[in-house]
């Protein structure tokens, strides 16, 4: 779905660079395009510039080079309130003297929609949300949840095509959080409309979103759906901030093509697949997920494994986590499946690991 | 309430809050149907009486913390505040220093001259007023309300001595033993009475039944020992007594020619001798005195005012203070030309809510700056607003008398740039507008400083929801972020209002005749006119009136509204 979206671009930066102090840049030559439709996350540390890619989009900050378009036009120079674009904050920002009904009201207000029509939208946004009962509160009145629920509402009201949306269940408890992001997903989908989210819970990014761009340092590090994010990060920093991650240290030994065979720090050698490895003698981080390790595997002979000492065995209900001591690093996690046959581990144990070649990627160091 | 959501289920979310408080009022109202009877605590007492005995330590510890300040502020706030309302109505000086007079003229009926009673009994009055230097005051007093009351007391005091004089002589000619101190104390004093020796003379004890025959004599002789003793520290056996009590004893002989009988020995031979002497005596009447002293005691006016002050409490002051007096005939509106209380409260309340829109209209815009220039410049500029709250009022005050003067500054620019010509500069002070430019300079951080606090509290998220949702700049302003400051809008009028109704210093300085304040003439009359009465009455109507306001715009605004930051 992805490479079908950016096929005809809706919202566009190209060359887009930011610098508060004229100093540094927080944005570095962004380029960007995100399709129709599309639900695309922006994930990040904070500090990696992608609430000041959404505030430029907003209009509310500038851009200090390049070019943002929207549907095709050039919007670098125009006021937030002519872009028509929806945001929700991740305070909220209802208005506070207002009631929810006023501030749905506000924006088909400036916009001079007739009070019939206007009340006809509101009653639509509120049962959108399942709120309908709400509109003569104060927002004092509601809760975190409600409250977030009208202010997606207020940003749907006036029906934009593009919503934005910062960080906005960040204030929120687990639970809620959850009920409301298939919630958001679901609204945007059944409307049609394209979201950009910011946020920095990569759970929220892989599960709401058609793709992710995954900033760190003002870059786009990796800019792809969850599951090839998850499954074939493009280098280490992706690697590790999204999901759980074992890294382990080495140089390239052998390079052919699609595989290669790094030998560890401990003179151990294991397959990966070389991703962003260019020679031989480079210095890499191997990544591997703790779920596609295998205990004691069954490889056939020719695989490589890795001798390991057990040094931990968590029980966490669904799943057991075995932390282990391999090529000299103590801090090497495995996770498997609690089935009724599953060898449960007792710390101080030797055992063997290996895994698929291909679930191994040698990134850069 | 809708249950599809997912916050209807759990969660301690506020609308589960206003649930649960609904249930427990719900519960509270069937009162002890929902209960078998009040809530105990582990040793079997009531909750209640168990948590209250539990704060009570807390509560006393906490009292006393705050006990300096709270009396400090009783003796030194409460406490005159009060005294000063009281005093707006407190009248007890006329009738403490003329009592009989004014018993007397309980029975006047406010027409023309009240008879010679009296006449008497001011005499009486005004002899001892004018031994205990009282008299003065009580003319200042009652000069408030009618103008030369003061001198026709002081002329009067000064005269009241040689009352009675006539008599005097007369009861000499007859037996110069009348003028021996020792025949009076014969007469007059207990059997036994004495003197005594020591420093102080002992008090003096009047004969028993003396009141009864001789009451004049009695009462004047009695307030001469009294004066004799107290204010001038003599032995009333050294002291021939004044004039006057000859003329009460010609009076009471006149009256009682059987007055003898209550007496024995030499008294008594003595005071049948003087009663058939009595008749044959030359005499005068005391009206004719007084006229002679001063004509204003044959005018109907002098005595129609001692009347309308004599009890009391009076609401002269209040009346003064709305323009209006208690004349003899009832209520009356002052004179046009000495209307003033009303035009200067209006004047006060008009400039008081000039300076303080002033101060909104000048101030919103340094406070919407303040709160939104970043920390560094913010502080700067802070700096700039706070500066003249290090400096002295006066000083302030000073400057602007230099700035706004006919050949000041101001003016110079003004006609340098050619927009005033030379002859013709305006006039900046000691006026109206003098008062309000510099009171508006003054008075300007208390209105900065509150919509500041109130700004900074505003997130800038709610200007750009407003934004992203298609308001303009203004719009975003006007309909979001205007409201949300209104709290501190309120807050910085109460506070600039109230300073200025009450201001003093600056009006004195800058603002000549037509730009003074009511504090002013408030001050006036505490420090140059000295009547404490009347300042203390126009206190009240500005206190009142300031309570009014407030009423009024917590009706409007809510006070909840108002908020300091």
């Amino acid at each position: 779905m992805a490479s079908t979206n950016t096929a005809k671009a809706f919202v566009e930066f190209e060359r887009v660079q930011k610098s508060y102090d004229g100093e540094t840049l927080v944005v570095k030559d962004l380029n960007l395009s995100i399709g129709k439709g599309e639900f695309l996350t922006m994930l990040g540390p904070s500090g990696s510039g992608k609430t000041t890619c959404l505030m430029m989009l907003a209009g509310f900050e500038t851009a200090t080079h390049g070019e943002i378009r929207l549907d095709g036009k050039e919007i670098n120079n125009i006021p937030p309130h002519k872009r028509g674009i929806g945001m929700v904050f991740q305070n909220y920002a209802l208005f506070p003297h207002m009631t929810v009904a006023e501030n749905l009201a506000f924006p088909l207000e400036v916009r001079k929609i007739g009070k019939s029509e206007r009340e006809k939208k509101i009653a639509r946004a509120l049962d959108m949300v399942q709120m309908g009962d709400f509109g003569g509160r104060r927002p004092a009145q509601l809760s975190g949840g409600q409250q977030q629920r009208i202010a997606l509402a207020r940003a749907l009201v006036f029906e934009p095509e593009l919503v934005l949306m910062d960080e906005p269940l960040g204030a929120l408890d687990k639970q809620l959080r959850e009920t409301l992001q298939f919630e958001i997903t679901k609204l945007a989908h059944d409307l049609g409309i394209t979201v950009v989210y910011v946020t920095h819970d990569q759970t929220e990014a892989l599960t709401m979103s058609d793709r992710v761009a995954v900033f760190d340092d003002g870059r786009i590090q990796q800019l792809a759906a969850p599951d090839e994010l998850y499954e074939r990060p493009q280098n280490s920093f992706v690697a590790q901030f999204i999901g759980e991650n074992n890294t382990l240290d080495g140089r390239i030994k052998e390079l052919t093509g699609t595989t290669c065979v790094v030998e560890l720090e401990s003179g151990e050698e294991i397959d990966a697949v070389p991703v962003n490895v260019s020679n031989v003698g480079d210095r890499t981080l191997v990544s591997i997920r703790p779920e596609r390790v295998e205990i004691n595997p069954d490889l056939g002979p020719t695989a490589h494994t890795l001798n390991a000492e057990v040094l931990e065995f968590i029980y966490m209900g669904d799943v057991f986590r075995t932390r282990l001591r391999v090529a000299g690093r103590d801090d090497f996690i495995v996770k498997t499946r609690n089935r009724a046959d599953q060898v449960r581990l007792t710390p101080g144990q030797k055992v063997k690991i290996g895994w698929l070649p291909e679930d191994c990627r040698a990134l850069d160091a | 309430m809708s249950n599809t959501g997912p916050d209807a289920i759990t969660g301690p979310t506020p609308d589960n809050a206003i649930r649960q408080a609904d249930i427990a009022e719900k519960e509270a109202a069937g009162g002890d149907a929902a209960h078998a009877g009040p809530v105990l605590a582990a040793d079997g007492t009531p909750l209640k009486q168990s948590l209250n005995r539990a704060l009570r330590r807390q509560k006393l510890r906490a009292l006393a913390l705050i006990a300096p300040l709270l009396v400090f502020i009783l003796v030194t706030f409460i406490a005159p505040i009060a005294d000063m309302l009281f005093r707006s109505v407190e009248n007890e000086i006329v009738e403490e220093t003329l009592p009989r007079t004014i018993k007397v003229l309980e029975d006047w009926d406010g027409q023309g001259v009240p008879g010679e009673p009296a006449f008497e009994a001011l005499a009486y009055d005004l002899m001892i007023a004018a031994e205990l230097k009282n008299h003065t005051r009580l003319g200042s007093r009652l000069n408030y309300e009618t103008t030369g009351v003061s001198s026709l007391f002081r002329k009067s005091g000064r005269r009241v001595d040689d009352i009675g004089e006539v008599y005097a002589d007369q009861f000499i000619a007859l037996d110069p033993a009348w003028e021996e101190p020792a025949t009076w104390i014969a007469l007059m004093a207990a059997p036994g009475w004495s003197a005594g020796e020591g420093e102080i003379p002992a008090a003096f004890e009047m004969r028993d039944g003396v009141a009864e025959v001789l009451p004049r004599t009695a009462d004047m002789y009695g307030a001469f020992a009294d004066v004799i003793r107290t204010e001038d520290e003599e032995s009333v056996a050294d002291e021939e007594p004044w004039n006057i009590v000859y003329e009460a004893l010609y009076r009471d002989l006149s009256e009682n020619p059987e007055a003898a009988i209550a007496f024995d020995g030499e008294n008594a031979a003595r005071l049948a001798a003087a009663a058939e002497a009595v008749p044959g005596f030359e005499t005068t009447t005391m009206s004719e005195i007084f006229i002679d002293i001063d004509k204003d005691w044959g005018s109907n006016n002098t005595w129609g005012t001692i009347e309308a002050f004599s009890s009391r409490y009076t609401s002269g002051y209040f009346l003064a203070s709305a323009d209006y007096q208690l004349t003899p005939d009832g209520i009356e509106r002052q004179p046009e030309d000495q209307q003033i209380y009303g035009l200067l409260f209006q004047r006060t309340l008009f400039m008081s809510m000039t300076i303080m829109i002033s101060c909104v209209l000048l101030g919103y815009p340094v406070a919407f700056l303040l709160s939104n220039l970043p920390m560094r410049t913010s502080n700067l500029l802070m700096i700039l607003v706070l500066l003249p709250f290090w400096t002295s009022l006066l000083v302030r005050t000073s400057a602007w008398k230099v700035l706004l003067q006919q050949q000041g500054v101001i003016n110079d620019i003004l006609v340098w740039i050619g927009l005033v010509a030379d002859d013709n500069r305006l006039e900046l002070i000691n006026n109206q507008t003098g008062t309000i430019i510099a009171m508006t300079h003054i008075l300007l951080p208390f209105m900065i400083l509150p919509l500041y606090s109130v700004m900074k509290t505003i997130p800038p998220s709610y200007v750009r929801a407003a934004k992203s949702l298609g308001a303009t700049d203004w719009t975003a302003f006007w309909r979001v972020y205007f409201p949300q400051s209104v709290p501190g809008i309120g807050a910085g009028c109460i506070l600039v209002f109230i300073l200025s109704i009450g201001y003093y210093i600056t009006p004195e300085l800058v603002g000549g005749t037509t730009g003074t304040f009511i504090s002013n003439r408030i001050a006036y009359h505490i420090s140059s006119s000295l009547n404490w009465g009347l300042a203390a009455a126009l206190g009240t109507i500005l206190l009142a009136v300031v309570l009014v306001l407030y009423w009024i715009y917590d009706r409007i605004v809510g006070i909840d509204n108002v908020s300091l930051g």
